[in-house]
């Protein structure tokens, strides 16, 4: 059977408005934690780790985002830069607005607006910076964090284009000449590398919690999503969650508790 | 042979002109480059004919299974176990990079850009310093 241009474009127009429709319904309203874990994390995968981070953002105050935010840039030398369109941040707060763009439009109540969020890299775990990187300096490591090396990265800033939650910044400038305090026991950056929250995998690999975590003090929660018996799945599972752009595939592994 | 009186004293004055280094360089032959060793800490993680020759192998292979393959710990020669990092291990002994490393470098006029980044122990006083002057 021919199809004339007319029909196709009609049978196009209509399928393209009842496809968007349908899942615009289905990634917006969903909130609950268990629906969302199954959506972002679905099976997972038995014996695998996969480090995921709940922020708990009802019990979080300013002065929490503020101590965890100091404690994070403080050890990781990350460069105190005035000019906020070339500062470098690994984690940061902000509105609702920002934090979750397409729900500013669902009428969220006062008190959800006035929160504040904090944001840092969602280690997503279908990663888009990771597929344009043309050198590899952005990977994937088995248990699903993304890490910079910067002994590879040539600052093309393809990965800053990629990434939809703008968790990398670029170094404008020499990072040492803008630390405000020096740990030693961690290398700053140089001019011209892209770096971001890396989920302090180095703290992992030596048994400890991130930094941020620790500095949350309990409302910050931390650990292997795969587990179905970890607090932090448990966590999920029981309340409210929002998970940032949950519409464009990249499965986040950074949940917000509300 | 035709324009002998330009052509000889031309091909001299190039050959000077070419090894000018050599001739400046006569006599005065530099001393070889002495890095300042750590005084506490006799063993290094290799044995010292090993890591003088393959430092640099060494520590590219600690940099990719640092942070590509996420493996931290090291045996050394002598079986004992190391944390593998440049900053946390490296140079608590070789506190400075100024002292240590870059004298041979210099020597041979290599430059290693691992200071772009890392930073030596005795550099965080003069970053300090830097930034006191500075705000």
């Amino acid at each position: 059977m021919a199809i004339d241009r007319r029909k196709f474009l009609k049978i196009a127009g209509l399928s393209f408005l009842f496809g968007t429709g349908v899942f615009s319904l289905e990634e917006f309203v969903l909130c609950r934690g268990d629906e969302v874990l199954a959506q972002v994390v679905g099976e997972g995968k038995k014996g695998k780790v996969r480090w995921a981070m709940a922020i708990d953002t009802r019990r979080l105050t300013e002065e929490d985002c503020k101590r965890i935010i100091e404690a994070c840039h403080r050890a990781h030398n990350v460069p105190d830069i005035p000019e906020p369109t070339k500062a470098v941040r690994w984690i940061w707060e902000d509105t609702f607005e920002h934090a979750f763009p397409e729900l500013a439009e669902e009428d969220p109540s006062e008190e959800l607006r006035n929160r504040k969020y904090l944001l840092l890299c969602n280690h997503c775990e279908n990663p888009v910076c990771v597929r344009v990187c043309p050198v590899q300096a952005t990977f994937q490591r088995p248990d699903g964090i993304v890490v910079q090396d910067y002994h590879r990265c040539i600052g093309c800033k393809f990965c800053m284009t990629a990434c939809p939650y703008g968790s990398r910044s670029y170094n404008f400038f020499h990072p040492k000449e803008y630390l405000k305090h020096v740990n030693p026991e961690y290398p700053a950056r140089t001019m011209g590398v892209v770096e971001k929250c890396i989920f302090c995998y180095e703290r992992l690999d030596q048994g400890k919690l991130p930094y941020c975590v620790e500095a949350a003090k309990g409302k910050i929660y931390f650990g292997n999503i795969y587990d179905p018996e970890a607090e932090i799945t448990r966590v999920i599972k029981e309340n409210l969650v929002l998970v940032r752009k949950p519409q464009l595939g990249t499965k986040p592994m950074v949940f917000y508790i509300v | 042979m035709y324009n002998s009186d330009k052509v000889i004293p031309g091909i001299i004055i190039f050959i000077i002109f070419f090894t000018i280094p050599m001739w400046l360089n006569l006599g005065g032959a530099k001393a070889i480059p002495r890095p300042e060793l750590p005084k506490e800490e006799k063993n290094c993680v290799e044995s010292k004919e090993y890591m003088r020759a393959y430092h640099m192998k060494l520590l590219l292979k600690w940099r990719n299974m640092a942070i590509r393959e996420g493996k931290r710990t090291f045996v050394g020669a002598d079986g004992k176990t190391y944390l593998i990092s440049l900053q946390n291990t490296c140079m608590k002994c070789h506190k400075s990079n100024e002292k240590f490393c870059d004298r041979c470098h210099k020597f041979v006029a290599t430059h290693p850009d691992c200071w772009h980044c890392h930073i030596a122990p005795e550099e965080v006083a003069k970053l300090r310093r830097w930034q006191n002057g500075n705000r």
